[in-house]
């Protein structure tokens, strides 16, 4: 992979996130080790309380994290000091909110959604620059004609034009890193692609990486499939590799568990698929985390004394190219027949 | 299917909503018959209709919503039929859960926080005639085939209960006084996919042993491809392709059904090529003349632009 050849842009090592929540401390991450590096694309992909948002707005230093390191190119995220190097941070990153309704501002005109950040940024000298460059970022997310847009306030548009707008508005800045959270779920079905596809032409012609985070694995397997996915469950990663290495030989038991549990576009293939037996349905609570693997009391490959002592590392076992913290796996185990 | 096993008969319903800007016409024209142990789906994006047709079915349109034409016709299981948009508040109370349930969307803001299962079970089964000890043990037996555990959650308020669990009870629920349809509005948009994998599972369970008839609507393809029988998508408030699962899904005829499925990314095939539907739907309130979905679509011709086509059934190609 050609990304792998750059210094990251990110580097989260070791790093945790507790929240407070009365007298008890909720665990949201715990020991999260993600790189991400220029022009990629990083799939998070999980159920709701697994910490994907959380890591999103951790990459995008919107959020502090409670332990661990966060180097941002190459330096510690606490040596960007002064004014200066915090707004080049802000700079650097940028996200895309799920909800186009509630992150535009209503009572603006899209020229002024636009304006705001290339003025507060500096990145325009005059008005007529200004001018130049609203059309151009207009364009760059095919919101043609542009002019029309301009004026238009943000109820005057459809949902898939509010969100295209949400990015233009990414893209003021002209970021190295745009985290896009659960960026399409709010649009319609027949849109959403489109969106997807000019996301993956952006990314090449203006050399972004994008963090995509994503509960729909079929989603996550088309926008991530030249790309990496990491696949969280409670606040860790469980899985993490190339999209293809995950999607189609998934490792880690819980990988296995979702995409034998998506139901499919295709009458006979969703009705043909072997469900995997989970031994609980219940998700456990973040206040409750269970030791060892967090999965195994769900696991249907669970090994008593192996699964519940310790938890397990990342690490690429034997048939794999993807790393999976599972430990049975590790040790070379046949995860075929389930457990009681 | 012969016409005694028709359940839930809706016929040329149109509906309308009034607003600031003019009046909607939300639901146009749409008929459809739901057979005896019949799965429907009604597919289609936000505000295409799926949600307003229901609603104007059950008598729970919001005060700006009005029926304009059609006729729904109920066949109870004694053979005789009711006219359902011309019963009054009354029979329309003892119709729903009686003869027919609704599952709504979110399922925390479908239980009352501050009562216990129970009491919901009791409250529903006083208001409908059936005496407590008998609604507790349809209720418990119920709990049970939906793999629930059915004293704990009998006797819990719905914040102990997981999201999964809660749209289980609502299941549950809705079949207590035995109903022939049950609609269901997006039952497995807002939980989690093991979750929905769960539910999905005890819904055809619970379809095989009590054979109800049930509406799904969904705008999600991959749900209605797993538990379907027919399959009706909707545009702009009109049923434009009607049809088995199968059909549907592998043979399209309408070119909005085509591109729905060109747009759905898969899992099981390796790198794919998706497509958009360009465009946008039409405002309701000013709808395009002939085909509604001609301006968006890959095969116009000008016939497209100026008559409607009518539903009716396409030759095999």
């Amino acid at each position: 992979m050609s990304t792998a050849q750059r210094a990251p842009l990110v580097e989260l090592k070791h790093v945790d996130r507790f929240f407070r929540k009365g007298n008890a401390t909720l665990k949201v991450l715990q020991d999260i080790n993600l790189n991400v590096y220029p022009n990629e694309i990083l799939c998070l992909v999980g159920e709701s309380g697994c910490g994907k948002t959380t890591t999103g707005k951790i990459i995008a230093g919107l959020l502090n994290h409670s332990g661990g390191e966060v180097n941002v190119q190459g330096r510690p995220l606490a040596s960007y000091s002064d004014r200066r190097e915090k707004a080049h941070l802000r700079r650097t990153f940028q996200i895309v909110h799920q909800d186009p309704f509630a992150s535009l501002n209503p009572s603006h005109t899209i020229a002024k959604i636009l304006s705001f950040p290339l003025l507060r940024h500096k990145m325009v000298k005059n008005r007529t620059e200004l001018a130049a460059r609203l059309l151009e970022l207009l364009e760059l997310v095919d919101l043609t004609p542009p002019q029309d847009i301009l004026n238009k306030y943000p109820h005057q548009l459809s949902g898939g034009q509010r969100q295209r707008v949400s990015i233009a508005r990414a893209l003021t800045v002209q970021p190295k890193l745009i985290v896009a959270d659960e960026a399409v779920s709010m649009v319609d079905v027949s849109i959403r692609i489109g969106i997807l596809k000019m996301l993956l032409r952006l990314k090449e012609e203006l050399d972004i990486a994008i963090v995509f985070i994503t509960h729909d694995l079929a989603l996550a397997k088309y926008f991530a499939w030249q790309g990496r996915i990491a696949v969280m469950y409670l606040g860790r990663i469980v899985e993490i590799g190339r999209t293809p290495d995950v999607i189609g030989n998934p490792a880690h038991p819980y990988t296995r568990a979702l995409l034998a549990a998506v139901p499919e576009a295709d009458p006979d293939v969703t009705r043909a698929k072997e469900e995997m037996p989970l031994r609980s349905e219940d998700i456990p609570g973040l206040l409750n985390i269970p030791h060892g693997c967090a999965f195994h009391p769900r696991c249907p490959f669970f090994v008593p004394g192996l699964c519940d002592a310790e938890v397990p590392k990342l690490a690429v076992a034997r048939g794999f190219n993807q790393e999976a913290a599972c430990a049975p796996l590790e040790l070379g185990l046949p995860l075929t027949t389930y457990a009681g | 299917m012969a016409d005694g096993s028709v359940v839930l008969s809706v016929e040329d319903i149109s509906i309308t909503y009034t607003t600031q800007r003019g009046i909607v016409q939300a639901v146009s024209n749409v008929s459809f018959d739901l057979h005896a142990g019949e799965t429907l789906a009604l597919i289609g994006e936000s505000g295409c209709g799926k949600s307003t047709i229901v609603l104007g079915l059950i008598g729970l349109l919001p005060k700006t919503g009005k029926i304009t034409t059609g006729k729904v016709t109920y066949r109870r299981r004694d053979g005789r039929l009711i006219d359902v948009l011309g019963l009054n508040k009354e029979q329309m109370r003892q119709f729903l859960w009686n003869e027919c349930s609704m599952v709504f969307q979110g399922a925390l803001n479908s239980l009352n926080p501050v009562l216990k299962i129970s009491s919901m079970i009791y409250d529903t089964a006083r208001a409908h005639g059936m005496r407590a000890d008998e609604a507790k043990k349809r209720a418990l037996s119920l709990f049970e085939k939906v793999r629930l555990d059915p004293l704990r959650v009998f006797n819990s308020y719905p914040h102990e209960l997981s999201g999964g669990m809660r749209q289980r009870v609502l299941l549950a629920t809705a079949l207590l006084l035995r109903p022939q349809v049950v609609i269901m509005d997006e039952p497995t948009t807002a939980v989690d996919i093991l979750t929905q994998r769960s539910i999905i599972k005890v819904l055809k369970q619970l379809r095989e042993e009590l054979n109800f008839s049930v509406i799904f609507i969904s705008h999600d393809l991959a749900v209605a491809a797993e538990i379907a029988d027919t399959v009706a998508t909707m545009y702009a408030g009109e049923i434009i392709e009607k049809g088995p699962v199968s059909e549907v899904f592998y043979r399209p005829r309408h070119a909005y059904t085509l591109g729905l499925l060109e747009a759905a990314p898969r899992l099981s095939t390796g790198a794919e090529e998706l497509m958009s539907i360009p465009g946008s739907p039409p405002d309701l309130i000013d709808p395009p003349k002939g085909c509604k979905f001609h301006m968006r679509c890959r095969f116009v011709t000008d016939e497209c632009k100026t008559t409607k086509p009518p539903l009716q059934a396409s030759s095999p190609t």
